[in-house]
């Protein structure tokens, strides 16, 4: 079986359905001829032409407004931001219009908007967004961020089929990092559930995106002391698998939640929340979060790697939570 | 022997147009030495080449007057005009380095880098539009504090696509700040053509949606842009509001180092760089009797010393330390007062 790039995932699913569905559409800067400025739809516009793959001015606002617009008269788009960092630019229309259209006024608005995100790529503070917590205090956005091929494709199958906006943030530093064997069938990946990657019994990490593969790297070393770590890939970080979420604490009593955006305010604090709430009495440590400086992302490597979470933080906190 | 050619030099001496040169190399000599640092993989991150465009960068920047205070605003094409500013090619280094010792210390990439009250010239961010509003406000305290400066923004064919753009340019223009705006029309915003990124006949027709003044200049002819650049600076300094020029010019190479441009027709690759505009200025320059090449020969050589004492330095200079990162997002830890 061929292996199929995160990329590539990416782009079979957007193929597919618009194979299957004439509503689909891509529209965003660069996406036609050139391909998009990752390659994520080189050929699309070949097979589908200039009518479904939409080039367009620098004009974020306008891609975010006429995908919401046209969602609305009952088609499917899909607006791409060259770098996930872009859709500040349009946060408002996200926010304000499209989010919240289903809810003021009864009008789904069932758009995708999906680009490259994430740091570890030296892309300095407008290069290197992880844009999840600043939209999920505005609610009427699901929001999703697959760390595998697998769910890259099945969750962005399942975006674009939703009834409602989904924000579907890929990470870039996987794009041709991560390649996988992908079912020939179409599939999807439902929204809201997480996958248990590995599973333990000692303490819990939940994570997201590629900090998955940060997870695994400490859960195999912590294995080498006989700790036993069970990994949750939330997948969807809204809504977000908050069953899983209390099994696993339940199961462990002990829990570590990562992510690569920054501590304060960050989506790990949401979940870290529900679990006082609802999983008190099962924890024998504190909650931890394990995330980025609460800075802009810096430039310099040395600052970057810093700055980000990795195996050696993810451990030591592991070790920590043993202590009780 | 002909005779030389007269030339209008706009109220420009043989040493402004001799300066004017050593800026034009020292330009193209820094960016040559930017990629032969970037194929040794120490460019850290993208490289976005000015080839064939350094004509407008330097001769729009060169009609300001930055013992006014003028603060002129480059986006990612135009390492020219903050170098006409002041700006230490060691810095530039620096900075594409992720050094330690540069301006940003390492937290920011290439050219994003000066403030305007210090520098004279102020580093752009990533979000293409957002700086033409940031340098209204400049120009706007500027006249609040009763100072004449005038501010300078380039911007790109692309770029001029954003909101942030026409709320900029439309607030300056009712408040009449002293603002000049180079709209560079190079052809391509990444891969898309200017004609799929406005639908405008010339894009200094835009000035028409803001009620501002406007020309369109060949931004290959040194001289003509700098005459069309002082003009806009001299009304925006007599109280006349903005400007929009646009400047016509071309990127003769891809987006960036990774971009090939395969896109872009052979065919205007080649009518472009028989235009270059450093090659066309020291032409006129000759033709006029006003230099020889052995004027133009010293002034690569100092171009060429100064740029390898940049690199000297900036290859000297050390990474910053891992847990600077945590300091420095609010005043009163000191980290930006510590010198280095
Ligand atoms: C708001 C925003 N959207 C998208 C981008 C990604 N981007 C970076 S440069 C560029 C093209 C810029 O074209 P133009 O303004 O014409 O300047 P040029 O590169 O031609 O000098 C794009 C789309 C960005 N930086 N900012």
């Amino acid at each position: 079986m061929p292996l199929t790039t995160y990329l590539d995932a990416i782009r079979e699913a957007m193929v597919e359905e618009m194979r299957r569905d004439p509503r689909v559409f891509l529209i965003g800067e660069d996406v036609g001829s050139y391909g998009g400025a990752f390659k994520t739809s080189a050929g699309m516009i070949e097979e589908f032409g200039a009518e479904r793959v939409i080039d367009t001015p620098i004009s974020e606002v306008a891609i975010v407004g006429a995908a919401s617009g046209a969602a609305l008269m009952g088609m499917r788009p899909i607006a791409e931001m060259q770098f996930i960092d872009f859709i500040t630019c349009a946060y408002d229309m996200l926010v304000n219009f499209t989010a919240t259209s289903r809810y003021r006024v009864g009008s789904g608005c069932p758009i995708v908007v999906r680009g490259p995100a994430g740091g570890g790529t030296h892309g300095g503070p407008f290069h290197s967004l992880n844009p999840e917590a600043m939209f999920m205090n505005r609610p009427g956005l699901k929001i999703v961020a697959p760390g595998t091929a697998y769910d890259a494709k099945g969750l962005l199958k399942s975006a674009i089929r939703d009834d409602d906006p989904v924000l579907f943030i890929e990470h870039k530093f996987l794009y041709r990092r991560i390649k996988e064997e992908l079912p020939a069938d179409d599939y999807i990946v439902p929204i809201g559930k997480a996958n248990v990657r590995r599973s333990g019994k000692d303490l819990t990490i939940i994570t997201w995106g590629s900090m998955i593969y940060v997870a695994d790297d400490a859960a195999a070393e912590l294995a080498k002391d006989r700790v036993s770590v069970e990994v949750i890939d939330l997948r969807s970080i809204l809504p977000f698998d908050e069953e899983a979420i209390l099994n696993s604490v339940a199961k462990t009593n002990r829990v570590i939640i990562l992510h690569e955006a920054p501590l304060t305010g960050g989506a790990g604090a949401e979940f870290a929340a529900r679990i006082a709430e609802k999983a008190f009495d099962y924890l024998d440590a504190p909650i931890k979060r394990i995330a980025a400086l609460d800075v802009p992302t810096p430039y310099s490597p040395p600052l970057e790697a810093f700055y980000l979470p990795d195996r050696e933080k993810v451990i030591a906190a592991a070790r920590e939570l043993l202590r009780y | 022997m002909t005779s030389p050619t007269p030339l209008e030099t706009h109220g420009l001496t043989r040493e402004n147009l001799l300066e004017i040169d050593y800026f034009l190399r020292l330009t193209r000599t820094l960016e040559e030495r930017l990629v032969a640092l970037f194929r040794q993989s120490k460019v850290i991150g993208g490289l976005y080449r000015s080839l064939g465009q350094e004509g407008e960068s330097v001769a729009a920047a060169y009609a300001l007057d930055y013992a006014l205070g003028d603060v002129v605003q480059p986006l990612i094409r135009n390492m020219g005009s903050i170098l006409v500013a002041g700006a230490k090619p060691s810095d530039i280094v620096k900075q594409y380095m992720a050094k330690a010792d540069s301006p940003t210390r390492g937290r920011e990439l290439n050219i994003h880098f000066g403030h305007p009250a210090r520098d004279g010239f102020i580093g752009q961010i990533s979000m293409l539009g957002d700086m033409i509003p940031v340098m209204a406000g400049i120009a706007l305290a500027g006249r609040m504090q009763k100072r004449h400066l005038v501010g300078m923004a380039f911007i790109g064919d692309g770029a001029s696509s954003t909101g942030a753009f026409y709320e900029g340019m439309n607030f300056a223009t009712v408040q009449r700040l002293p603002l000049v705006v180079i709209l560079e029309n190079n052809g391509y915003a990444y891969s898309t053509p200017t004609s799929k990124q406005s639908a405008v006949r010339s894009l200094a027709d835009k000035a028409h949606a803001f009620g501002c003044a406007s020309e369109t200049v060949d931004g290959n002819d040194v001289l003509a842009t700098y005459a069309a650049a002082r003009r806009a600076v001299e009304r925006a300094r007599a109280g006349g509001g903005v400007t929009l020029i646009e400047a016509k010019t071309f990127r003769m190479k891809g987006h960036a180092e990774h971009d090939n441009q395969s896109y872009v027709p052979q065919s205007l690759i080649e009518e472009w760089s028989a235009k270059d505009p450093v090659v066309r200025f020291e032409k006129t320059l000759v033709d006029a009797g006003i230099a020889t090449a052995a004027d133009f020969e010293m002034i690569q050589s100092r171009a060429k010393r100064e740029v390898d004492a940049a690199t000297d330095e900036a290859e000297r200079s050390p990474m910053p330390n891992p847990e600077e990162a945590a300091r420095g997002l609010f005043a009163g830890d000191g980290f930006w007062e510590e010198q280095r």
